[in-house]
């Protein structure tokens, strides 16, 4: 207890900073997933979507980023059994943080593409069951966690494999393919703006003050996304087609209307990934200031402290504007086959599983959830040629991401506890 | 940090290669217009020149049927199925490779269609290159294809060229019976060792829309799964 009172400031300011590490890593490389698909399909400009990514991962992780937060920094470990040793609970997270950051860092560097959601939560298991006790950790929910893994690339390809063959439906397989695509483009831009708008008033709001009613939340939402259906509208018509194109030129002049969407679907995904994955970062400092600042006493129901979610939101536009550019320009080369009509589908439907995950408070990945909506396209015969063997690989990279991110926080777990106690 | 990012899951599309292979076999069959035209003259020169050229563009198919082949590991999940794709090259490579054995057969024997029946020759000869033209543009469509999915309009435009492709292959069928019957007229006044090859160069150029059928049918059984 005196651990906690006489080092409280070195521990609050360690644990900031090594969460702002955390986040900044999350908006270097993690945010590559997120906007790669636009920046590859050519809907966006490196820049472009440099910005869209400040500004949406921001607005995501400020708005709607507590749900997952409280999870993490409640959910996988049964804070009864730190009542006596609230340090241990702090300088356990204080290791998962820079477990995660460091394995982030080095797989990196190697380019191996890890989950940031699967290192925070194998580290905060790692150190609650072997640096404290087995049964400190709350099995049920790293299960409950663990299979939404499973479960949300499979909701996320479902909804993916809907959209596609919507699209086709009701664009592709007609005589007039632009001008079908002008009619129903607006459509989908109106789903994507009610389901982040729908989230965010639903869970986010709460944290900044805002309380809105249930029925009150689906009318609001409702009218944000007609005004981004008629926005989109508005810049769907302003496209020059070229009117004396054969038959041929037709879908390229389609994918012109689809780009328009994919901005939109760009937005939506970013949003998404701020909301889920700035709680890796901010879940476990949140918990640290939090039995900081009352005095070793855990549990107790304090909100949020008001500057953690925008230090997150602020690591995340940090690390995207020193090297997301460098990352983004990378993978945006050499990819020639993902048009905007399959890229929307992807995006769309890997940014509203996340948001929803989100609102819910399970901690997904956001690159297995678009993993995912890619097969789902490929199910249904959009994408010319996935390559298993990636996609294996990344699947090994998820698997092997737990043991290694627990194993870290183990070390940092003993290394603290030495220098502190 | 390249491999840090879902973009590695998209491997190299198929489907554009297998157009310029394609395009690569129209090339090189389409010259046999010229070259039989340099023949009839006997300008023998000319006909070198033009054989040459041919065999550039099998040789180029060739190229691009190998490169393709390689960049399509097993591990692959395609809308279409991998044994399609590759079974469909190599009928498509067939007709390169028999547009170049019918300008080195006539070639290498200084080979004389004789005057009665080159008018008829000639036609016999544009007819099957229709077909491998038909079955360029059938392949041709393969990227609209893509776009939409492989099902619904783009699906049938393709089914209505494969019988379009079919019909100009019951064509050939026929010119072919009326060529060998003037042939047989014929014979007797001929170099018998020439006339062997006559027929041969005959059934070869007939060849060529039975392959270009065969492309369509591959393609067909690539659309139906």
């Amino acid at each position: 207890m005196e651990i906690l009172t006489s080092y409280s400031t070195i521990l609050v300011l360690l644990a900031a900073g090594v969460g702002f590490f955390m986040a900044w890593g999350i908006g270097a490389n993690d945010v590559a997933n997120a906007m790669g698909t636009s920046v590859g399909s050519k809907a966006l400009t490196i820049k472009q979507a440099i910005i869209i990514a400040m500004i949406f991962e921001f607005a995501g992780a400020y708005l709607a980023g507590g749900e997952v937060t409280s999870t993490i920094r409640k959910g996988i470990i049964d804070s009864s059994y730190f009542v006596n040793t609230p340090e241990l609970l702090v300088f356990g997270m204080i290791s998962a943080l820079l477990a995660a950051a460091t394995w982030l860092l080095v797989a990196s560097a190697l380019g191996w593409p890890v989950s940031t959601t699967h290192s925070i939560v194998g580290a905060i298991i790692g150190f609650a069951a072997v640096g404290v006790s087995p049964d400190a950790v709350v099995w049920g929910k790293v299960l409950g966690i663990v299979g939404s893994w499973i479960i949300t690339p499979l909701i996320s390809g479902v909804i993916a494999f809907v959209i596609f063959n919507s699209a086709q439906k009701l664009i592709f397989d007609h005589d007039d393919p632009v001008n079908q695509a002008r009619r129903w483009v607006p459509f989908y831009m109106f789903l994507a703006g009610f389901i982040l708008s729908l989230v965010t008033i639903k869970k986010g709001l709460k944290h900044i003050g805002l309380h809105v009613g249930s029925v009150e939340g689906f009318y609001y939402a409702f009218a944000i996304a007609i005004v981004v259906a008629i926005v989109g509208k508005i810049f769907v018509n302003r496209i020059k087609f070229d009117e004396t194109a054969d038959k041929k030129e037709h879908y390229a002049n389609v994918e012109k209307v689809f780009a328009v969407l994919m901005v939109v679907t760009a937005c939506a995904m970013a949003f998404a990934h701020g909301s889920n994955d700035v709680a890796n970062a901010i879940g476990p400092l949140a918990a640290v200031v939090s039995i900081v600042s009352n005095n070793g006493e855990i549990g107790s129901k304090a909100d949020l402290v008001w500057w953690i979610l925008p230090l997150g939101g602020l690591g995340i536009v940090l690390g995207l504007a020193v090297f997301g550019k460098k990352v983004i320009a990378t993978i945006g080369q050499g990819i020639t086959h993902l048009t905007p009509s399959r890229g929307f589908a992807a995006e769309l439907a890997a940014a509203s599983t996340v948001v929803i995950a989100s609102g819910t408070g399970l901690p997904i990945s956001t690159t297995q959830t678009l993993v995912g909506a890619v097969l789902g396209v490929g199910m249904a015969r959009g994408i010319a040629a996935i390559n298993l063997g990636v996609v294996r690989n990344i699947v090994i990279s998820w698997v092997i991401t737990l043991p290694i991110g627990a194993g870290l926080a183990i070390i940092f777990f003993w290394i603290l506890k030495s220098v502190f106690v | 940090m390249a491999g840090n990012s879902i973009l590695g899951v998209f491997a190299k599309s198929p489907i554009k290669p297998l157009e310029q292979h394609m395009r690569s076999v129209t090339k090189c069959c389409k010259q046999l217009t010229p070259f039989f035209i340099a023949c009839f003259e006997n300008n023998w020169e000319e006909a070198n020149k033009i054989r040459a050229s041919i065999s550039k563009a099998e040789q180029n198919a060739d190229a691009l049927k190998r490169k393709l082949r390689l960049e399509l590991p097993g591990g692959l999940f395609m809308p279409v199925n991998r044994v399609d794709v590759l079974e469909l090259l190599s009928q498509q490579d067939k007709i390169a490779n028999k547009t170049k054995d019918i300008s080195g057969r006539i070639l290498g024997r200084e080979l004389v269609i004789p005057k009665s029946l080159q008018e008829n020759f000639t036609a016999y000869v544009a007819r099957n290159i229709d077909a491998t033209e038909k079955a360029a543009d059938a392949i041709n469509e393969l990227d609209d294809l893509l776009e939409t999915g492989f099902r619904g309009r783009e699906v049938q435009l393709i089914e209505k060229m494969i019988n379009q492709l079919d019909i100009i292959e019951d064509d050939t069928d026929s010119m072919q019976i009326a060529l060998r019957r003037d042939l047989l007229a014929i014979e007797k006044d001929l170099n018998p060792v020439d006339v062997m090859f006559i027929y041969q160069i005959i059934e070869w150029v007939g060849d060529l829309a039975d392959l270009a059928e065969r492309v369509g049918a591959r393609l067909e059984i690539m659309l139906a799964r």
